[in-house]
């Protein structure tokens, strides 16, 4: 099985690459028929990879350099279910986003679809590789081809200053992460996770290995949208191409927030065991700043696309929370989230490219009853919005179970009501874009939300149909993923291993033999609680509460609103003029933010 | 002496951020970005440097000469490589800001906030 883990990057790359050399010569369709051909094939690799891996873990050395007595000095891929689940997750979504693009993106579509393979090869390299150094190089890759394709529409301005901003402040963050890599192999000589993680396991971390521990994590949470490292992702999503936004905010932000886990597993948990509760808390102060900054600025917008941008930004407080408990049972539930959530926010980015060619414009307040005529689009958009909240059965209401569960166990239980109360409040915003735009009710104006640039439509034949079904089948297979039998157990199983540290190290350095992991299902099931359900149940009437109040808010009595606008206005004001979109006030809070980091670490631990 | 080399990376990225965040001008800005990133070079490159050592070629040298470590240096390589491309992107991006506004100062192109 080991010869077929290099695919879900190499099919994509070859595919890139012949793409470019064949560009002129052979007809559009044909090039989209190569194109989404190596991403159906990549997806499928990817599940065969998912399915064996739940056996045991799978190891690809690259050149043949298999580690000597322990020492690995090749570069590995190593690969247990949670990895092999982004890499099926990114590969489906590449996947999903190219059928989608056919009529789409028909300018330049071949440099488009190019710049998509890389981006999918380099997600899953990312998610695969078992090697510090190698991370680095898929960071920059997947950065690259994310940069250019944020600035795709290069005759606008707001696309190519979101794609500035994107660029300049994660290339920090990429550099932040190198300095941490080569403290670490200045401490160990190895750049293989494993053999890291062996050589730093015995003694409790120093200052250095803490240094380095800080600047890994801020790199990697620059990636993933962690607040005040934030400012990048609405910027990128409010100007990317609707398909590109469903690849950042479905896999990509996420991919960040896998790799702390990853990382922290694998090398520093046991360095950093007697600092636990620093680490932790920490972590979780950071994913609650993330979750509630990101809902507000959420219930701010009026361009549909930046409004789920900034819920993604939330969502990701969430699951960083979630790591941040450093709990293989919470660990579970992120990955949960990263599934349900990167189908659903991705369908929910694919219904914006839908309005934008059927309607022509992506501002709520413009569409304002004009989705009337798209019946079907708004039921789709009312299903995403209800599977983001964490209503039980559906979407990521198994994730909130687990991260609830986990959280009352650290003595975290007010985690779940911040959950409860940013989820609500974001799908209260989704809901009240909805309920603008394919209903027709509120008003068509609001002088509470920030007016953005609109887009202008592709001006080209268009087939929003086929559009519709694609971002359909995302929402569908999302709002399932809390259904999908067995799933429960199988993440938790999945979850289990990836924080089995030792397992791990003798997997990779001494190419121990695993038993058939698969034979320890059903692991050991959640118990029935009805605190999630609980939870689920007041985020929705949160969700309820705030659509209303974004409709409905002037028909509030004078004295009530303007009480209520001297309280809150002054603190909006603030919060708003931080996202100032430009790009030297992003990199100040970035490295502000990544002394704070460092040095509350370096002090406290 | 690697100490000096040590904290000449730490200034070397701080005066290239500062640099960035004051930038009124994306070329100047993505200049500062080379700035920064030539810190890692000088942290990788010290983190294998040994006193006294050769470049690590190793024809016709006897076997166990002192060698720097030549993994920092293929490290630094592809880290000139990658973060060319990065560089090359923001460039590219600046030049078409210019074609767009007639600005390259990122003050006055924004048009994103909130």
């Amino acid at each position: 099985m080991s010869w077929a883990l290099p695919l879900p990057v190499a099919v994509p790359l070859i595919a890139a690459a012949l793409l470019v050399a064949t560009g002129g010569l052979l007809p559009r369709r044909v090039l989209k028929a190569i194109a989404i051909g190596a991403a159906a094939t990549a997806t499928a690799f990817a599940l065969v990879i998912l399915a064996a891996s739940e056996r045991h873990d799978l190891l690809h050395w690259f050149g043949g350099w298999h580690p000597h007595h322990g020492i690995a000095l090749g570069i590995s891929f190593t690969v247990d279910p949670l990895g092999a689940g982004m890499v099926a997750l990114s590969s489906g979504l590449v996947l999903l986003v190219l059928v989608y693009s056919w009529t789409f993106m028909r300018r330049q579509s071949q440099t488009y679809d190019v710049l998509i393979l890389t981006f999918g090869a380099a997600m899953a390299g990312f998610a695969l590789t078992g090697d510090i150094f190698n991370m680095f190089v898929w960071f920059e890759l997947m950065g690259v081809s994310a940069y250019a394709l944020a600035g795709f529409m290069v005759e606008e301005l707001g696309p190519l200053q979101g794609a500035i901003n994107f660029a300049v402040t994660n290339t920090v963050g990429a550099y932040l992460t190198l300095m941490g890599i080569a403290l670490l192999y200045a401490r160990t000589g190895a750049l293989n996770l494993a053999q890291i993680g062996r050589t730093l396991e015995h003694r409790p971390a120093d200052r250095l290995v803490i240094v380095a521990f800080a600047l890994v994590v801020t790199g990697l949470m620059v990636r993933a949208a962690i607040v005040p490292f934030h400012f990048w992702l609405a910027d990128a999503h409010a100007a990317s191409p609707a398909p590109v936004c469903a690849l950042l905010s479905g896999a990509m932000v996420e991919l960040g927030i896998f790799f702390i886990a990853r990382v922290y597993w694998t090398v520093f948990a046991a360095p950093l065991h007697v600092h636990e509760a620093g680490v932790r808390d920490v972590l979780v102060a950071l994913g609650v700043a993330t979750a509630l900054v990101g809902a507000a600025m959420c219930l701010l917008q009026r361009h549909v696309k930046r409004l789920l941008a900034y819920s993604t930004i939330s969502q990701a407080g969430i699951m960083l929370s979630g790591v941040a408990l450093l709990d293989p049972r919470s660990l579970a539930g992120v990955a949960n989230l990263v599934l349900a959530h990167g189908l659903l926010k991705g369908g929910l980015f694919l219904i914006c490219g839908v309005l934008l060619v059927e309607l022509h414009h992506i501002d709520e307040l413009r569409l304002h009853g004009a989705g009337r005529r798209l019946p079907w689009i708004g039921v789709l958009w009312l299903a995403g919005t209800i599977g983001l909240v964490g209503v039980p059965p559906v979407g990521v209401f198994l994730a909130h179970q687990f991260l609830n569960a986990d959280a009352r166990e650290h003595g975290f239980a007010w985690l779940a009501a911040i959950g409860a109360v940013a989820s609500g409040v974001c799908a209260g915003a989704m809901l009240r874009a909805g309920a603008r735009i394919f209903l027709g009710w509120g008003s068509d104006e609001d002088e509470l939300l920030t007016p953005e640039p609109d887009e202008d439509a592709p001006e080209h034949d268009v087939r929003g149909r086929l559009m519709g079904i694609v971002a359909g089948v995302a929402i569908v297979l999302g709002l399932a993923a809390s259904l999908a039998p067995g799933l429960e157990a199988r993440t938790e199983l999945a979850a289990a291993r990836f924080a089995d540290t030792s397992a791990y190290r003798a997997v990779v350095l001494h190419g121990a033999a695993q038993g058939d992991a698969a034979a320890h299902l059903p692991h050991s099931l959640l118990s029935v609680d009805t605190a999630p359900a609980l939870y689920g149940l007041a985020a929705l009437a949160i969700a309820a509460a705030t659509a209303a109040f974004g409709l409905w808010h002037r028909r509030l009595p004078g004295g009530l609103r303007r009480a209520g606008a001297r309280v809150l206005w002054p603190p909006v004001t603030v919060m708003r003029d931080a996202h100032s979109g430009i790009v030297g006030d992003y990199l100040l809070w970035l490295s502000a933010g990544a002394v704070a980091v460092g040095a509350v670490w370096a002090l406290t631990l | 002496m690697t100490l000096l080399a040590y904290g000449v990376a730490v200034w070397v990225f701080a005066i290239g951020i500062y640099g960035a965040i004051v930038s009124r001008n994306l070329i100047h800005l993505a200049l500062c970005l080379t700035v920064t990133q030539s810190s890692t070079y000088i942290l990788l490159l010290t983190v294998g440097y040994r006193h006294g050592a050769g470049a690590p070629i190793f024809e016709d040298v006897k076997l166990g000469t002192a060698a720097v470590d030549p993994v920092v240096q293929s490290l630094t390589l592809t880290d000139v490589v990658v973060s060319v491309t990065v560089i090359a992107l923001i460039l590219a991006l600046a030049l078409d800001v210019h074609r767009q506004s007639g600005s390259v100062d990122p003050d006055e192109i924004s048009t994103l906030n909130g």
